[in-house]
């Protein structure tokens, strides 16, 4: 009745993490944008604008360092545990985004628009840099012309 | 939000309480806020799980090519997070903001 196999369960990567890489590449991107949208938040809402997007960038970055470490780790140890870390630390992610906001919604130098707004702008903005930078990547093989050896 | 506060009001009379309009909005608001918010993280449950899913058959199928399904695979994930995201931030705007 079971046709899963175990080896299917058991298989794990022991190579390079792409998801580190990519994570790399997304937070030097992140710091390389800050001081931009810190002055662009400063300008719109003032100082508590400008606190409360630095706070959003740095979750923003914590969560794709927690999403990285996570898949990561264990995918050395198997690609079944990795599913399961994944499900359940996006959860763990949510539940800790929702902390970290819950924590200082109510401090003087928060302005909630401006952290919520930071929040989705950077998380999909650095996505969308990083994917085009990715899909570049990911298309050259097949785009590379192939050169022919010739004999002598 | 509007007709949840109408509900609320309505359903207050019925017991013959006296209605704050205010503490009705400010109900209806928090009803509407935990309704946005966990409809919102339903959604990319079920897509990180498709998405994982999905990744798994293709590692098991093609173990050769699991750097490139890893990293496809990452991005899709963290896409459909934003979704979630999103409803977060819909749900602290209307609740606190």
């Amino acid at each position: 009745m079971n046709n899963v196999n175990p080896s299917v369960l058991a298989m794990r990567d022991t190579g390079p993490s792409p998801e580190a890489q990519i994570t790399r590449d997304i937070v030097k991107r992140g710091i390389f944008v800050a001081p931009v949208l810190i002055a662009v938040s400063a300008l719109l809402w003032g100082s508590s604008g400008a606190w409360s997007s630095a706070y959003g960038l740095g979750l923003v970055l914590c969560n794709f360092m927690i999403a990285a470490g996570l898949v990561a780790t264990t995918a050395r140890i198997s690609y079944a545990l990795m599913m399961a870390a994944t499900m359940f630390g996006y959860i763990l992610r949510l539940g800790l985004i929702a902390l970290a906001v819950m924590l200082v919604r109510n401090e003087p130098w928060v302005d909630l628009l401006a952290l919520g707004l930071t929040l989705i702008i950077t998380h999909l903005g650095l996505l969308f840099w990083e994917m085009r930078f990715v899909s570049a990547t990911l298309a050259f093989p097949g785009l590379k012309p192939v050169m022919e050896r010739t004999n002598g | 939000m509007e007709a949840l506060a109408a509900i609320a009001r309505i359903a207050a009379e019925a017991g013959d309480a006296v209605v704050d309009p205010a503490a009705a909005k400010n109900t209806a608001a928090a009803a509407s806020a935990g309704y946005a918010y966990g409809l919102a993280a339903i959604g990319p449950g079920i897509g990180i799980g498709i998405i994982f899913g999905k990744a798994i058959e293709s590692m098991a199928r093609q173990p050769e090519a699991a750097g490139m399904v890893r990293t496809t695979m990452f991005l899709g994930v963290a896409f459909t997070e934003a979704l979630a995201l999103i409803g977060f931030v819909a749900f602290i705007l209307l609740k606190f903001a």
